[in-house]
C-alpha cells in the first residue's frame, strides 16, 4: 500500500503510523454529555467502502495527515495536513 | 570533576571504503532546528538570506552550500547546519541547539544510490533526487534525512544514539552492491 502525504508525495506504507477514524477532528466539548463522548471514545463505523483516516508520517516529515481511502477497491481518495482541517 | 574528552559520533566506526563507496563521518558544525513562527515564513526566510546566505527551503528541498545549508526537515522543521544562527532569527522562529543530536555522514562513490536503494523505501536516483533536493524518510528502519551534496554524494543525518546501527545498515548494503560487481 503507498499513502500520499502533502509535503513529500507517494510513499511506503511503512513510513506511516495508523492512527485510526479521523474523528480526533471533531472532538466533542466538555459538557457535550455521556452520549456524545461514549460515541467519541468507544463507536466506530466499519465502513466496505469510503473512509477518513488519521495517519502520522512517522518515517518522513512528521506530519499528522487524514486519509480519504476506499477499503473495497484499495483506491487513495486524498490526503490532507490535519493541522489545515482542524484550522 | 575528571578532564572530559569528546567524541565524535562515529568514533571508531568510520571511515568505511567498500568497492568503490567510501562512507565518512562529517563535520558539520553547529546543527540548529529552526521551527518557524506562525505568519513568519517569509520574514524568516528574508533574514536566512541576509545573515547566512540562503532563503528557507521549500518542502523537500534544501538550500545553502556546503559549510551553511538549510534543510528541510520535515512538517514546518527546518535544520541549520554549519552556521551559529544569528541573533535576527530569533525573532522569528523556535531555535534549538541538536548539535550533539545528530551524526552526519557522506556516502560517496559511484553507485551510492544503489546502497541506498536496498534501505531506503524511495527513489533516490539522480534522474528523480539532485542537489538542491533532500528527503525524510527511512534508513532500514530508522528515521533518516537524506541530501545530495555532489554527484555521486549523499549527506545523511540520523540520531546520534543510532549511529552503530546506521554504519552497520549501510555497511551490510554496501558490501551487497560491491558483491554483485
Amino acid at each position: 500500500m503507498r499513502i500520499s502525504c502533502p509535503h513529500c508525495g507517494e510513499r511506503d506504507r511503512r513510513e506511516f503510523y495508523y492512527r485510526g477514524a479521523a474523528v480526533d477532528l471533531e472532538r466533542p466539548a466538555p459538557d457535550a454529555g455521556e452520549a456524545a463522548w461514549d460515541d467519541f471514545v468507544y463507536l466506530r463505523d466499519n465502513p466496505a467502502g469510503v473512509t477518513r483516516e488519521l495517519w502520522y508520517h512517522e518515517g518522513g516529515c512528521g506530519a499528522w495527515i487524514v486519509v480519504t481511502r476506499d477499503t473495497v477497491t484499495h483506491d487513495m481518495l486524498g490526503s490532507e495536513l490535519a493541522s489545515e482541517v482542524s484550522a | 570533576m575528571g578532564e572530559l574528552i569528546a567524541k565524535t559520533p562515529c568514533e571508531g566506526l568510520l571511515p568505511l571504503n567498500v568497492g568503490a563507496i567510501s562512507l565518512h563521518e562529517v563535520d558539520a558544525g553547529a546543527i540548529y532546528s529552526v521551527t518557524p513562527f506562525k505568519g513568519h515564513r517569509e520574514a524568516l526566510s528574508q533574514v536566512l538570506k541576509s545573515a547566512h546566505g540562503m532563503t528557507c527551503p521549500a518542502a523537500n528541498r534544501a538550500t545553502g552550500k556546503a559549510g551553511a545549508r538549510a534543510i528541510w526537515f520535515g512538517h514546518s522543521a527546518i535544520m541549520l547546519v554549519g552556521p551559529t544562527p544569528d541573533a535576527s532569527l530569533f525573532e522569528h522562529a523556535a531555535i534549538v541547539d541538536q548539535s550533539d543530536a545528530w551524526a552526519v555522514v557522506r556516502l560517496e562513490g559511484a553507485g551510492a544510490e544503489d546502497v541506498l536503494a536496498r534501505l531506503v523505501p524511495v527513489d533516490l536516483r539522480p534522474a528523480h533526487f539532485k542537489r538542491g533536493h533532500t528527503a525524510r524518510s527511512l534508513l532500514f528502519h530508522m528515521t533518516a534525512s537524506i541530501t545530495p551534496v555532489g554527484d555521486t554524494a549523499f549527506q545523511i543525518m540520523v540520531f546520534r544514539s543510532m549511529v552503530g546501527s546506521l554504519v552497520h545498515d549501510l555497511k551490510r548494503a554496501m558490501e551487497g552492491v560491491a558483491a554483485r560487481g
